[in-house]
């Protein structure tokens, strides 16, 4: 019988992913798809929670409603990587260091 | 016949009307507006004609002058508190003094206009000669002594205008500049003035009033009481402008040097009018002076007939002889008011200002011919010799053939101002002398020096004038050939003013009996003496006293100008005399009178000196303690603003510095972290999650 833990133990770990990959990699797309890890491991831990709760779907309300608000944050955030690029004509998130202090 | 205060307003309105235009608009005017001065006082001359022999044959003023007030001129009439009106008197003495002014300017004007003929300010030139028409008939028509004292001024400033017209020439005349010339005649006779202003604030402070009549009437009411002292001081005070306008010694020295002008300049204010001013003063405020005044008065004017003649005698620039022959005549009129011969003084007056200005226009009209004939030969005058100069009379001679009608009018007025009969000056001088006869030697015998003072000087009048038209007339012309050809009579304009002076000069003017004044001329009845306002009178020389030594003075000048004339005669002709001689003998008389008695000397020694030394003396005080206390004032400010500016670099600054380095510092630490790489910031928040939940969970 698959418990809670497990859930969230692959949660963690798709987290853990996905802060790798944002602070590891350089492009800015694959940053953004590391966010989408860490959110989606959010998620899953609402769902999750709200599975293992009584009588509740506070929890899974939560993630619909997450996973439209990361839809649109995908899309702002395509359009600012876009940005970059038609700025410094790169998407190396390294390079765009301008407020560097 | 009535006058009315129209004919007053337009006498004294043309003149100031033909300034002002002249000032501004004269260059644009044809002919440069000399027609528009002329125009205005000959107008002028019609108006005071008309009022001249309105007093004469109709006795206009007999009793009552002419008074017209302007209320409210000064203070405050509402409250009356030092409420002075101004206003217009005529009476005969005006009335005289309208006719010698205007007379003597339109003759003057007329003749500038050839003599002044090209000259670059020919039109400033007859604005300044109308402005001092305007002041002297103010001065003339005012009926108080504020407006006496402004015509006075004007009269001033207007003369130093004329005299120093050729202020761009350095020189004129040896040891003569005319932009210096002006100062001294301006600055002498502002010392006078002094005196006459305070004279004037004296009179006002005692009696309140200005208006003639009204000082008058509060003197004789014993406005000063017991101080008949103060009165007399009053009366040296008023007598001190006169002595400064009128060139009575020691304030003379201004007049020879005002030849610096142009020479119908000279004549204006040597002979007709300025000059005048100081006795028509005297004449007009003549109740107020005191016996000892007046006696005062006397002496100064006998000595300086005298003084002024022996100069005169050794001279030689025309019109320095004629400038101290002016101050010697003008001697005769302040002498003769002196001693209570009041009408003889202001006939004198009369007469003289019509000879002098003659002889000073056919001085004008000698210098005029030389110079244009000195410039036909090509010949340059150097101020340092008398080489080539054309007011030098030794340089003149013989000019009777080349100038026959500069020479009749000379000879005429030679004559008159010798007191040879037939002429007026005849009549005038004999009738002072006459007063100073009686006055001297019948009546008060310790005052013997004044008469015998006039008759000296009535000698010496008589050589130097004789003199003067032999050395420039008669003998023959010195000058070299080619300057001879240019030597010729000046035009029209210059000598029908001559001529019309000239004829002025004659005696049938004044009395159809040429020998005496007192039978049969309009002079005596005409310019009475004003009651004394003084209450004790010691001299009021009674008029059967001068009948009485009348006959006895006339023969005593007679026989005075005959010496005089004999001497002159000698010295031309024979060579019996010569001045030549006697200078080379190196006589110490001589050059005592050749060098004026240094009285120009003496005055740049103490006062000039004096004065230089006081400036000096108060330079010093400026330069050494007024700006030491400045300064130490500015040094001691300085060094306050250094020690206030160190606080302020040091301690205010340090502090705000300090605090500004530190934010800086800080900055420039932390904003290490401010990578701009959003892995960083990824780690810093997730460190610092991590630690957060290590901290909370323990």
């Amino acid at each position: 019988m698959v418990q809670l833990p497990h859930f969230l133990t692959v949660s963690a770990l798709l987290f853990a992913a996905g802060v790798f990959a944002v602070v590891t990699r350089r492009n800015a797309v694959a940053l953004l798809m590391g966010v989408e890890l860490m959110l989606n491991a959010a998620n899953l831990n609402f769902a999750a929670f709200s599975r293992f709760s009584h009588n509740s779907l506070d929890g899974q309300i939560f993630a619909m409603l997450s996973i439209v608000t990361a839809a649109a944050e995908v899309a702002v955030a395509l359009a600012i990587v876009l940005n970059i690029y038609r700025n410094i004509e790169t998407i190396d998130a390294d390079q765009a260091g301008d407020l560097r202090g | 016949m009535e006058t009315t205060i129209t004919t007053y307003a337009l006498i004294l309105a043309l003149p100031l009307v033909a300034f002002v235009v002249q000032v501004f608009f004269g260059k644009r005017l044809p002919r440069g507006g000399d027609w528009l001065v002329i125009g205005a006082i000959c107008i002028d001359l019609l108006l005071s004609l008309r009022v001249f022999f309105g007093a004469l044959f109709f006795s206009s003023f007999a009793g009552t002058p002419f008074v017209w007030n302007l209320r409210g001129w000064l203070g405050d009439a509402g409250t009356g508190v030092l409420a002075l009106s101004t206003g217009i008197l005529v009476d005969n003495v005006t009335a005289m003094m309208l006719v010698v002014v205007t007379s003597c300017s339109t003759l003057i004007f007329l003749f500038s206009t050839g003599y002044m003929a090209g000259h670059r300010r020919y039109s400033l030139f007859f604005a300044y000669l109308s402005l001092f028409a305007f002041s002297m008939l103010l001065l003339v028509l005012g009926n108080n002594l504020i407006a006496l004292f402004m015509g006075w001024e004007l009269v001033g400033l207007s003369s130093y205008l004329l005299i120093g017209f050729l202020f761009e020439e350095p020189v004129v005349a040896p040891d003569i500049v005319p932009a210096s010339a002006c100062k001294k005649a301006f600055i002498t006779n502002r010392i006078g003035d002094t005196g006459f202003l305070l004279g004037i604030l004296t009179l006002f402070s005692f009696t309140g009033k200005i208006a003639y009549g009204d000082v008058f009437e509060a003197v004789r009411n014993g406005a000063f009481g017991d101080h008949t002292t103060l009165l007399t001081v009053a009366g040296i005070l008023l007598f001190c402008g006169a002595m400064a306008k009128s060139a009575q010694f020691p304030l003379h020295v201004w007049l020879p040097d005002a030849m610096a002008g142009p020479t119908p300049v000279s004549a204006l204010i040597h002979a007709a009018t300025m000059v005048a001013a100081g006795v028509y003063m005297v004449a007009r405020l003549y109740p107020l002076f005191t016996p000892d005044a007046l006696t005062f008065i006397a002496y100064v004017g006998a000595f300086t007939a005298l003084f002024g003649a022996t100069i005169a005698l050794v001279m030689n620039d025309i019109k320095r002889v004629l400038a101290y022959s002016t101050i010697s005549q003008l001697g005769y009129m302040v002498f003769g008011l002196g001693v209570g011969a009041y009408s003889a003084g202001l006939f004198h007056l009369m007469t003289h200002a019509f000879f002098k200005a003659l002889l000073f226009l056919a001085a004008g009209s000698v210098i005029h011919a030389m110079h244009r004939a000195y410039h036909y030969a090509g010949l340059e005058w150097n101020p340092r010799s008398r080489e080539n100069d054309a007011q030098d009379m030794r340089n003149m001679d013989g000019l009777r053939k080349a100038m026959p009608v500069t020479f009749a009018t000379t000879a005429v007025a030679v004559l008159a101002i010798s007191g040879v009969p037939f002429t007026s000056g005849f009549l005038s001088k004999d009738m002072i002398l006459g007063g100073a006869f009686a006055f001297g030697f019948v009546e008060n015998p310790q005052h013997f020096l004044i008469p015998v003072f006039g008759f000296a000087a009535a000698v010496l009048t008589a050589f130097y004038m004789a003199r003067l038209l032999i050395m420039t007339f008669l003998g023959t012309n010195r000058m070299a050939e080619r300057g001879q050809e240019a030597l010729r009579e000046s035009p029209w304009n210059m000598t029908v003013p001559l001529v019309l002076l000239a004829v002025l000069c004659g005696w049938f003017w004044y009395n159809p009996d040429p020998t005496t004044i007192f039978a049969k001329g309009w002079v005596s009845s005409f310019l009475t003496p004003p009651a004394s306002a003084v209450p004790q009178t010691l001299v009021a020389a009674p008029a059967d006293a001068h009948h009485a030594a009348h006959v006895a003075a006339m023969l005593v000048s007679l026989s005075c100008a005959g010496a005089g004339f004999f001497a002159a005669w000698m010295l031309g002709r024979r060579g019996a005399i010569s001045l030549e001689h006697w200078r080379l003998s190196g006589s110490r008389v001589y050059y005592l009178l050749a060098n004026k008695y240094y009285v120009d000397e003496l005055y740049n020694r103490t006062v000039v000196a004096g004065m230089v030394q006081v400036s000096r003396i108060l330079g010093w005080f400026d330069k050494v303690l007024v700006d030491g206390v400045v300064n130490a004032t500015g040094r001691f400010q300085t060094g306050l603003s250094e020690l206030s500016g160190f606080v302020d670099r040091y301690g205010v600054d340090g502090l705000v510095n300090a605090l500004a380095g530190f934010v800086r510092d800080t900055g420039n630490e932390v904003r290490q972290i401010q990578t701009g790489r959003i892995q960083n910031y990824v780690v810093y928040a997730t460190v610092g999650l991590i630690v957060l939940i290590v901290v909370t969970g323990m």
